[in-house]
């Protein structure tokens, strides 16, 4: 077998003399004729005689050729040279054709590249199905809620079965939380801490230098770091001796221990949608008091499933100490679970993922559709030339071989600018550094997504090319030949098969608008949604702290906000430590002295140490007072609870001016405020617990909010000015809108409800497209008949009444069926709708109406083109 | 004229091997042998002898090469290659258990079909 396919191969490249052949025969001959002179028949006899022996000389020759390897590939360059022939003439359906298809497979390509990118490439780990995140089996109380201390980090190392190693990083970090110091105006940059040995559990090689030492996690270690890739490029212009430099970081210096390869970007797969430019090692011992602070990740032992990782997780984790110098801290962490890290990465939203690619799916089954529509309609105009092509000789199967190569070569055209677009679109989704989506950055096309192209190219050349031609080709060539003249109209099951292209095509757009109207609803519920707090014309930028004790940094923050609130076009200003929508943190609830809660009644409580004038600035609804800068540390302890934890600890009466217990303090309530979306959008609000900065709580950070009618980018510049004469060591920050929060909160949504929106639109066009050309194709073949019904006295508006009401049928067929398939459709993406039903009745009557003019503005011109024929004319010219 | 026997395309491949394997032939040479061995029954037509012929050289069972035949002629020579041999030992044997068994059921005496 193998010997005998190689020897044919062999002869596909092995060139032969086209004289061979007939040089053979003619010897043949000869010997023939001499053999026959020789038994004695007279010369004149012996050619005749070889002559009726040896046949046609041309089917011989033909026959030879036939057996050769090579004339598959013949026929096969006869039918695209002829195949290119045929679509140069017919251009304007060649460009439409290949337009179209490369819309379809430009869509799918840079969908799969993303459904490629986010959920089937493997992370850049070592094993990275080994790699597991540890998480509380009931997340509550945000970011603290699912992190875990130095002490219990110790014990799951040292009581732990499953893993052959164990790390974690600093949850906490913000967004340029160090400044590049030593050149002209500091520089933010985000550095993350992580647990030495990070690197090494993920498996993960620098590019150059080293990974961090075990030593270099120990307290007063000289300060080292990482650089990503990025950041050594753009910062340091890839400079290969980077390694062993020593930068300045917060006027300190800090040592390069080495770069991180391309294909590790932190912020890409732990933090979507932000920027890491340095790891440094986390100490530990450092944090041993603040609480929970890392995100544990993990690496399981050869063998040892996530599964089992989790049934030990849930006994485990309940035994670790929060902090062993409180011995009543053991217990504090309920079962915990192991997750795949992808999982953990994409898990969310795999559902949109598919989603998204089902839309485009159906995109390119409209594309089809269309297709195999035009092609048919094209045919219908051929059908002549193959009458005339079967008539000469020509099998079936070499005509039908002939059309597939031609749709074949629209397919190849379609793919190779389809990979341009999705190339194009790739590029730019790539560059979405604001939409928090998970390896978003990493986003490209690869071999995966090419051979995915060429599996498009090859299945849409099946989908519409097979059925056209097995149609054209099929029924009696002969009879065509005879009367597809201008006596006869089309056969009726031709139009029927056209029709029910058309009713497809208007049903899969259907699902399409209703699955997008239902998104985007959804989404304009989640624009609507009250926040607590008024985002607009509000503003925030990160203040530098200095090094100062409690009070000298007390009147710090009171001297920076009365001279930014002197800046003209400010309305008023305020500090917090967190803000909503950005980094937070949970700490125990308070409680009412003397009131004994059962466990899990109380909730964790987001903290904010915030300023006077926060409250007002965040444009939230306050009863009661505000923060007063003589709530000091010689006065009464004050808080402000949101509305929620006030129903609760006060269910009869209200909250102000009672007192509850918080860090073994006690404090008084004097204001109750709206609740705050503290972390998502979607989610609802938790406990808040807002708390005077003067009062020694040790805030976190210091985040300076304005609320000004003037946009960011004006008041930017001058706020920076002020900031800078006030403290020279404050970076170049900058301000950044509130909306910008929110608008990040809900990118992964907009980002899907815009996308399948744009495949909806585009879905509508390519429907209205395939509606027009069908009715304008049955228009033009039935010139004539309308032409003997109005010379028979039909009115130009029973023309116009009939085609645009043939129309209109066509299309309700497609809406009812596309409407049963969107119930269907709607109900898997529940999921994902929010404050809308999937039954929406709004969606779906808009989408009928819509779809119905749609139809009526594709059926009307070639219905107006109809009611205008002149009979005469019509019935002279056929 | 002799009757002709229409060949089947398998048999004419056999026979071609066959011819061929008393030594290297052309063209004319098999087609001439092959009616002369089979008492001029089997005559073969120049129009199936060539394919034939071709299809065979393009499977690697048979090689060809140009030389003189006995009148001094140029003309195309055919030469068994060792995976022809093979496969003609194997023909044999498959043409040999197909007309054993063809013989045996027209053997057969007629009650058998009763």
């Amino acid at each position: 077998m193998i010997h005998e396919l190689f020897t044919r191969l062999g002869f596909l490249f092995r060139r032969r003399p086209a004289n061979d052949l007939d040089e053979e025969l003619r010897t043949h001959m000869e010997q023939s004729i001499e053999s026959k002179i020789a038994s004695g028949m007279s010369p004149e006899e012996a050619r005749r005689q070889a002559g009726i022996e040896f046949g046609s000389m041309e089917a011989a020759r033909e026959q030879s050729a036939g057996a050769h390897p090579r004339s598959w590939f013949g026929t096969l360059q006869q039918d695209l040279r002829f195949g290119l022939r045929s679509l140069k003439r017919d251009r304007g359906f060649a460009i439409v054709s290949i337009l179209i298809l490369a819309l379809g497979i430009g869509a799918n390509v840079a969908v799969f590249s993303l459904v490629n990118t986010i959920l089937l490439r493997p992370l850049p780990f070592k094993d990275p199905q080994q790699v597991v995140w540890l998480e509380p089996a009931e997340k509550a109380g945000g970011l603290s809620g699912s992190t875990y201390s130095s002490d219990a980090y110790d014990d799951l190392v040292a009581m732990n079965r499953s893993y052959s190693g164990v790390t974690g990083y600093f949850a906490f970090s913000s967004p340029n939380n160090m400044k590049l110091t030593g050149n002209g105006i500091p520089q933010p940059i985000t550095g993350i801490g992580v647990v030495p040995n990070f690197l090494d559990v993920l498996g993960i090689k620098p590019e150059l230098g080293r990974n961090f030492l075990p030593g270099e996690g120990k307290m007063n270690a000289p300060a080292v770091a990482l650089l990503s890739h990025a950041f050594w490029k753009t910062h340091y212009q890839g400079d290969p001796n980077i390694v062993g430099k020593a930068i300045s970081v917060d006027e300190k210096p800090l040592t390069i221990v080495g770069v991180l390869p391309q294909s590790f970007d932190f912020g890409a797969t732990f933090s979507p949608g932000t920027r890491v430019d340095v790891l440094s090692p986390f100490s530990l011992d450092m944090g041993r008091n603040w609480g929970n602070i890392i995100t544990l990740v993990a690496r399981l032992k050869p063998g040892v499933t996530t599964q089992q990782a989790s049934t030990e997780a849930a006994v485990l984790f309940p035994q670790f100490y929060n902090n062993k110098k409180y011995p009543h801290s053991k217990g504090d962490y309920g079962p915990a679970v192991a997750t795949a890290i992808k999982e953990h990465v994409a898990g969310q939203i795999r559902r949109s993922l598919y989603m998204l690619w089902g839309a485009v799916a159906m995109i390119l089954l409209i594309v089809c559709v269309n297709l195999s529509n035009l092609l048919l309609g094209r045919a219908a105009t051929r059908s002549k030339e193959f009458s005339l092509r079967f008539a000469l000789g020509a099998s079936r199967s070499r005509l039908i071989r002939q059309l597939l190569t031609e749709s074949a070569l629209l397919s190849f055209f379609g793919a190779l600018l389809g990979i341009g677009l999705a190339a194009i679109i790739v590029q730019w989704l790539a560059h979405q550094g604001s939409v928090a989506l998970p390896l978003l950055s990493e986003l490209r096309i690869d071999t995966t997504s090419l051979m995915w192209t060429v599996l498009l190219a090859f299945g849409a050349t099946l989908l519409f090319g097979v059925m056209p031609s097995l149609r054209v080709t099929g029924g009696d060539l002969q009879s065509q030949l005879k009367d597809s003249g201008p006596g006869t109209s089309e056969g009726r099951s031709h139009d029927r098969l056209r029709n029910t292209l058309v009713v497809s095509e208007i049903a899969l757009a259907c699902v399409l608008i209703i699955s997008a109207g239902l998104l985007l609803r959804s989404f304009l519920h989640v624009m609507d949604v009250d926040l607590g707090y008024q985002p607009s014309q509000a503003a925030a930028i990160a203040l530098d702290v200095p090094n100062l004790k409690d009070e000298p940094r007390y009147a710090f923050y009171r001297n920076v906000l009365s001279e930014v609130s002197n800046i003209p076009g400010i309305q008023s200003v305020g500090l917090s430590d967190n803000l909503p929508l950005a980094r937070n943190r949970t700490w125990g609830a308070p409680r009412i002295k003397g009131v004994d809660y059962k466990p899990h009644e109380l909730q964790p409580t987001f903290i904010y140490i915030a300023t006077p004038g926060y409250v007002k600035t965040m444009g939230m609804h306050l009863r009661g007072r505000d923060f007063a800068w003589t709530d000091n540390a010689s006065s009464e302890n004050v808080a402000i609870i949101n509305e929620k934890a006030a129903r609760f600890l006060f269910p009869n009466g209200d909250a102000i001016d009672h007192k509850v217990m918080q860090n073994d303090k006690e404090i008084r309530i004097v204001g109750v405020v709206s609740d705050i979306h503290e972390t998502d959008v979607e989610a609802s609000s938790a406990w808040q617990l807002y708390l005077p900065l003067t009062q020694g709580w040790g805030e976190d950070g210091a985040e300076l909010v304005v609320r000004s009618t003037l946009p960011a980018d004006t008041l930017g510049p001058t706020i920076m000015q002020t900031l800078r004469k006030l403290n020279p060591g404050q970076p170049a920050m900058q301000l950044r809108p509130l909306q910008e929060f929110v608008d990040h909160s809900t990118s992964p949504r907009r980002f899907f409800a815009i996308l399948v929106a744009a495949f909806a639109g585009t879905g509508l066009i390519l429907a209205c497209l395939g509606i027009y050309g069908v009715i304008s194709y049955s228009v033009t073949r039935k010139t004539q008949e309308i032409g003997i019904r109005m010379a028979l006295g039909a009115s130009r508006d029973v023309v116009l009444r009939d085609i645009i009401g043939r129309t209109l049928q066509l299309a309700a067929i497609g809406i009812i069926v596309g409407s049963i398939a969107s119930f269907i459709v709607a109900q898997s993406i529940s999921a994902m709708l929010y404050g809308t039903q999937p039954t929406d009745t709004t969606t779906f009557i808009a989408t009928l109406v819509l779809l119905l003019a749609v139809a009526l503005i594709a059926g009307y011109l070639p219905a107006r083109r109809a009611s205008q024929i002149d009979p005469m004319a019509a019935l002279r010219t056929q | 004229m002799p009757p002709s026997t229409d060949l089947l395309q398998g048999t004419l491949d056999v026979l071609i091997l066959k011819t061929l394997a008393h030594g290297e032939m052309h063209g004319w040479g098999i087609a001439s042998r092959i009616q002369q061995v089979s008492d001029d029954v089997l005559q073969v037509g120049q129009g199936s002898l060539y394919p034939a012929l071709h299809r065979l050289e393009y499977k690697g069972w048979i090689e060809s090469s140009w030389g003189a035949s006995d009148n001094n002629r140029k003309a195309k020579f055919y030469a068994l290659t060792p995976v022809g041999r093979k496969q003609l030992r194997s023909e044999i044997d498959q043409w040999n258990r197909l007309s054993s068994a063809i013989s045996l059921v027209l053997a057969a005496p007629k009650e058998d079909f009763a």
